[in-house]
């Protein structure tokens, strides 16, 4: 089978560095006309017949690529099964929903609060969950992510069934205003999101904590021989998944203005795991291409109303079937190039 | 350098693996612990590196009690281990593998070039396969690579588990020759838990016998290699010492 990756790195390889620049200005200049592809001819295929194509690449697509970048670094750099992702979601949303309005912050000052307090609730939790492995984690994890949408659903401050009505858009940023008629600036402020996370992860994975990162995946025990403090780092890539988790929750809120407990249940922390299953986990490219076509799909045969569900199981399971590593797996390292080693 | 334990418990659950051991290390020296499997010879080193809590007894490094430490920092106490099986990361260059041996030194940038062409001279496979992940590596190369790692974090007492299990005759030997040029020309003070019982008592100063979870024998090596017992019950009838 055509091994994608394998193709991408070696495109990648012979690009001198003029080349490589031109290739990044034309990704970000394609990323920037994607809400227009479907209003032109040969790429109108791509049109999502229910919601509004601008609308769905805000979400779910675009908040499934942020929050899949995220759970990534927990399940796929550190190697921790975390079932209650959506928790930190529903934490940067709820925060965002409820200071937006009753403290008249606006959505930038209150981003940093979201992320925070995600960051927090990551740590508490964390802290006496971490010590669990594997199977053990998963369940805490699964636990964790139910009783915060029990606890939203049940309290006064959240709203309870009724969730938090006429959150106001984030004010303009110089001429980019949002709104309802533009959702295209929350797609464009979602891309910047993603971008970001994906340069923070690449930094990180050449570091320190990478390193410690790829020793707790490969075997704790010998990693705690070697002098790794596991239980700090595992924090560590515990809390800042959350916070990409509590960010994409904050930008959610402003965009939907209106939010729920209903959009916070198991099925999205199980949707996002599957992305980055799907796309290949450890690989940033391959959890990106995972979760776009994740929440992408099921948009496109909406028309299929009834079955679609149904068709949308059965592509995953085929799909699973063939590439069980998913679209593009991590690299298997073999024979590691002396080049990288001196570029690092 | 100093390393005792004192009258050591440990559980796994409810069942008692280690019934109360006592054992001392002391600098420079070789020491071995013998004995059959489940005796508790590698719950004993797991124990020491932090990696199993200890249930009662107390192990002193330097005079520190360090029963309660957390493994890492033991490490960077100068314990350093070889763990059973090797324990190499598969995804990782013999390189990185090494690298991430000295992980919690501080100094790690300068003493790395030194330390790493300290392993590789004792070492000299190493060096030709440094590109090469470490999970391509045969058995005996990743019983170098797993010494050469403890190796990097300069320890004062390297704790060896089963360090020839697995492997070939030859390649036994020369691990066995390399364990002792460790102990003599860098002075590193060795645990060694083995149940080559022929090649420990050999190589070691002084050793001790683990049945089921206690000491039963404590002595010089040599003297165990010509022990009567010892012989009928882990170096078999034919066997001849030196």
């Amino acid at each position: 089978m055509l091994n994608l990756r394998d193709a991408g790195s070696h495109f990648w390889d012979r690009l001198n560095p003029i080349q490589r620049k031109i290739f990044v200005v034309v990704a970000i200049a394609f990323l920037f006309v994607v809400p227009y592809l479907n209003e032109f001819g040969p790429t109108s295929f791509l049109n999502t017949p229910i919601a509004s194509f601008k609308d769905a690449l805000v979400y779910p697509i675009g908040m499934f690529v942020l929050m899949a970048l995220g759970l990534n670094i927990v399940v796929g750099k550190s190697g921790l099964l975390d079932l209650g992702y959506v928790a930190f979601f529903a934490i940067g949303a709820y925060t965002g929903a409820i200071l937006s309005t009753t403290t008249g912050l606006n959505m930038w000052e209150i981003l940093p609060i979201g992320i925070a307090l995600a960051m927090l609730s990551g740590f508490i939790l964390g802290l006496p969950t971490l010590r669990l492995r594997g199977d053990y984690l998963a369940i805490v994890t699964l636990g964790f992510g139910e009783i915060t949408r029990i606890v939203v659903l049940n309290s006064k401050f959240t709203g309870g069934t009724n969730g938090v009505p006429n959150i106001p858009p984030p004010p303009k940023v110089g001429p980019v205003v949002f709104n309802i008629m533009n959702p295209q600036n929350y797609y464009y402020l979602i891309v910047v999101m993603i971008l970001l996370t994906i340069w923070m992860i690449r930094r990180l994975s050449v570091r320190r904590a990478g390193r410690a990162w790829e020793a707790i995946r490969q075997d704790e025990d010998v990693a705690m021989l070697m002098g790794v403090p596991t239980l700090k780092y595992k924090l560590w890539s515990f809390t800042i998944g959350a916070a990409v988790g509590g960010a994409a929750g904050v930008v959610f809120a402003s965009k939907v203005m209106v939010i729920a407990p209903g959009m916070f249940d198991f099925q999205v922390s199980i949707l996002i795991l599957a992305c980055v299953v799907f796309g290949g986990i450890g690989n940033i490219w391959g959890v990106v291409l995972g979760a776009t076509l994740l929440a992408y799909i099921p948009e496109r045969i909406r028309f299929l109303t009834d079955t679609r569900q149904l068709a949308f199981g059965l592509v995953l399971v085929i799909m699973m079937n063939f590439r069980p590593d998913g679209l593009l797996p991590r690299k298997k390292r073999e024979k590691i190039k002396e080049k990288a080693k001196e570029t690092k | 350098m100093r390393l005792e334990i004192k009258d050591l418990r440990v559980f796994y659950g409810k069942i008692e693996a280690i019934k109360g051991i006592s054992v001392v290390v002391n600098q420079g020296e070789i020491v071995t612990l013998i004995g059959a499997n489940g005796a508790g010879k590698t719950t004993t080193l797991k124990t020491i590196s932090g990696l199993r809590p200890v249930t009662s007894g107390s192990i002193t490094f330097d005079g520190q009690d360090i029963s309660k430490m957390p493994a890492h920092e033991r490490v960077a106490l100068g314990i350093s281990q070889a763990p059973e099986g090797r324990g190499i990361f598969p995804g990782m260059s013999v390189l990185e593998n090494l690298e991430i041996g000295k992980y919690f030194r501080k100094d790690r940038r300068n003493e790395m070039k030194e330390d790493l062409e300290k392993v590789y001279h004792l070492f000299p496979r190493l060096k030709e396969r440094a590109f090469q992940a470490g999970g391509t590596l045969s058995g005996g190369e990743q019983q170098m690579l797993a010494i050469g790692r403890a190796l990097m974090a300069r320890p004062k007492v390297l704790l060896l588990d089963e360090p020839s299990m697995g492997l070939a005759p030859m390649m036994i030997a020369n691990i066995f020759k390399i364990i002792t040029e460790i102990n003599t020309e860098l002075g590193t003070t060795i645990l060694l838990v083995e149940q080559n019982a022929q090649q420990a008592l050999q190589r070691a100063h002084r050793a001790y016998v683990l049945e089921t979870g206690k000491v039963v024998k404590e002595a010089k090596a040599s003297d165990l290699l010509n022990d009567p017992d010892v012989r009928a019950a882990y170096l078999g009838t034919g066997a001849n010492a030196h």
